[in-house]
């Protein structure tokens, strides 16, 4: 019987992988269902013995088997794909992600068994000496957080994945957490060993269902959850899910959901490695920074560290959307350049028009123009730049856009998505709107721009968290490139 | 028995059994907006009583997040991506399409309680934009037409 990989990734399901599975099945195929490749643009998307077919209707279920219909080639043809570096991706796609002894026999559970067998404070080492930095956005080094937590007295600390994935672009978490969820909970077991932490939380946000399923299951079927290991260590999960407020991926604002409350921020310090989950001592990790451990552990230090460029190592999954023609995740090393992900990997853009801005690093990054589409996907790089590199989401815009109504949404979502808690953010917000669209109408548009400009001040140098104060990078970089889109009103 | 002292019942069921957890009051919250699609009012007092806090932290933490609807949704929940994203990829265009043919405004139930449109901000669905979300079930590349046709007639 032949075997089918076709995807249960939710994105997938989106363009109708159910439907196709089911067909090949009624035809007598064995199907097994996987994480995604990524290659949405091929999804619904059928991999039989290597050899990509997409993308698939229900119709084309016997076609495929009989005569080979809309063969793409075999998956490491693929440009798109061969290209990348697959380390933290490796599986997904490639198995069943339900599978523990699928997850064992290729590599799983070789990074926390490492990890045992050596002092927690030789694991801290790896993966400092690894260079892994916060996967979430703000990119701070992973080897200080831990060590941090580990370095306090108290008994009881925790780890808590943030999985909080709110930046539209976005959605490594989730392809990751549907893909290959024992990864991740062999990550946050080894940052538990690493710290003194028995007790582990994934904040998982209410737009997943998916991903809250297969967890779900994993955290039940993971043998090294809830059980004594060989080293005496003991660790469980427990899964939280949020409830549609984008605030609560930040990390303060995320414990305070965590603890049943509000999600306010927290002012800092105390940092939540001294003070976070009910007050104790916790590492607050994103998805991708926690499932990079079991790698680096494995595989060695060196071995993340090769990858890279400057100070930002290891791989990164990108992914391309809005958009593009070939919209999905990308993993390649750091220095990558936005043109090689756009025009390289993605095509271009989907309406075939121009790129006219691409905003990388969800709704709080830079509107870049054209110009810059040469800037390697780096930190640094990205800093220098006017940008952030964040959570790796690149979002794609043609020759439509305007970007005077783009940085009107961003004011206008953080007002919706804000806190409340401090003033620049909660009352900032709406009066951008206001000040975006007095400049739009042609009302004092000198004037405004001059308010425009203090009030940007006011909310990236006085706002409690990144929310606020990082809500003018958008608005800043549509100013800065694209600012007849704001004078237009004035010229009407 | 009537409805309500039915909803006091499970609304007290999960307060009981979320007793036990670090921070209770958000994952009740939750199991009980799974339940009933919305938070009934009664979840207020009761929740305050068996959680031991009171009802201005009950009521607080309802009305911060969006999920916690205060009544009961439509058969069918409509939930359009309005992200960075799906901008690029043309929501705009299906916003209007889609209130017209499924005759709802944005945060409304409509008339007859068949549907509920709402929007939201990204369901990780970004590379398949415009997204939605139907039931629970994502959908990618989404259209006016795609989303009218999936509610219930």
């Amino acid at each position: 019987m032949t075997t089918v990989l076709i995807a249960k990734d939710s994105g997938a399901k989106s363009v109708g992988a159910d439907a196709v599975a089911a067909a090949f099945e009624a035809v007598g195929a064995d199907v097994i269902r996987t994480g995604s490749r990524g290659l949405y643009w091929l999804e619904p998307m059928a991999e039989i013995d290597g050899v990509v077919y997409g993308p698939l209707t229900p119709e084309d279920a016997a076609g495929v088997l009989a005569d080979g219909r809309k063969r793409i080639g075999p998956l490491a043809d693929i440009p798109e794909f061969a290209q990348q570096t697959r380390m933290l991706f490796k599986r997904v796609g490639a198995m069943d992600p339900t599978d523990i002894d699928a997850y064992r026999a290729s590599g799983g559970e070789a990074g926390l068994n490492a990890a045992l067998a050596l002092p927690p404070d030789a694991v801290i080492q790896a993966i400092a000496d690894s260079g892994l930095r916060g996967r979430g956005g703000a990119g701070f080094p992973t080897g200080i957080k831990w060590r941090t937590v580990a370095d306090t007295p108290e008994q009881q600390k925790y780890i808590v994945c943030n999985a909080d994935e709110g930046d539209s672009g976005t959605f490594a978490d989730r392809m990751l957490m549907e893909g290959d969820p024992y990864l991740l909970l062999e990550g946050m077991a080894i940052a538990g060993y690493a710290v003194g932490a028995s007790k582990g939380f994934i904040y998982l946000r209410s737009e997943y269902p998916d991903a809250a399923e297969t967890l779900t299951n994993a955290i039940a079927n993971a043998p090294f959850l809830d059980n004594e290991l060989d080293s005496g260590f003991r660790f469980s999960i427990e899964l939280r899910m949020g409830a549609g407020a984008y605030i609560c991926g930040e990390e303060t604002a995320l414990l305070e959901s965590l603890e049943g409350k509000r999600g306010l921020s927290r002012a800092k310090p105390p940092l939540p490695a001294h003070a976070g989950a009910f007050g104790q001592p916790t590492v607050v990790n994103n998805v991708l920074t926690l499932a990079a451990a079991p790698i680096i552990l494995a595989e060695g230090a060196a071995a993340h560290h090769a990858f890279g460029t400057g100070r930002s190592r290891g791989t990164m999954p990108f992914q391309l959307a809005g958009n593009i023609k070939q919209g999905g995740l990308v993993e390649a090393p750091f220095g990558i350049t936005l043109r090689q992900l756009i025009e390289g990997f993605g095509g271009g853009t989907r309406s075939g028009r121009p790129v006219r801005a691409v905003q990388v690093g969800g709704p709080l990054g830079a509107y870049f123009p054209e110009s810059l589409l040469d800037t390697p996907m780096d930190y640094e790089a990205f800093a220098a730049a006017g940008g952030m590199l964040g959570h790796g989401g690149v979002v794609v815009f043609d020759d439509t856009v305007d970007l005077a109504t783009q940085a009107r949404f961003a004011f206008a979502f953080c007002a919706h998505e804000s806190c409340g808690k401090c003033t620049p953010c909660r009352i900032g917000a709406q009066r951008g709107v206001e000040v975006v669209d007095k400049i739009t109408a042609g009302d004092n548009v000198d004037a405004n721009f001059t308010v425009l400009d203090d009030l940007l001040e006011v909310m990236r140098d006085g706002s409690l968290c990144a929310l606020g104060g990082l809500t003018p990078t958008p608005v800043e970089s549509a100013l800065k490139w694209f600012r007849q889109d704001f004078d237009k009103g004035a010229r009407q | 028995m009537n409805e309500s002292a039915d909803n006091s019942d499970i609304i007290h069921a999960i307060a009981r059994d979320c007793l036990g957890l670090d921070g209770p009051l958000m994952e009740a919250l939750v199991r009980i907006n799974q339940r009933f699609g919305y938070v009934p009012k009664e979840a207020q007092a009761i929740l305050a009583e068996v959680l031991n806090v009171s009802q201005a932290d009950v009521a607080g933490v309802t009305g911060f997040y969006s999920d916690f609807r205060s009544a009961p949704p439509g058969s069918t929940i409509v939930q359009l991506c309005r992200a960075e994203a799906c901008q690029a990829a043309g929501v705009a265009g299906v916003v209007k399409e889609v209130e017209a043919a499924l005759g709802c405004a944005f945060g409304e139930t409509r008339g007859d309680g068949a549907v509920t449109l709402e929007d939201a901000y990204c369901f990780g669905n970004c590379a398949l934009a415009p997204a939605a979300m139907v039931d629970g079930r994502l959908i990618g590349r989404v259209d006016a037409k795609t989303l009218t046709a999936l509610v219930k007639p």
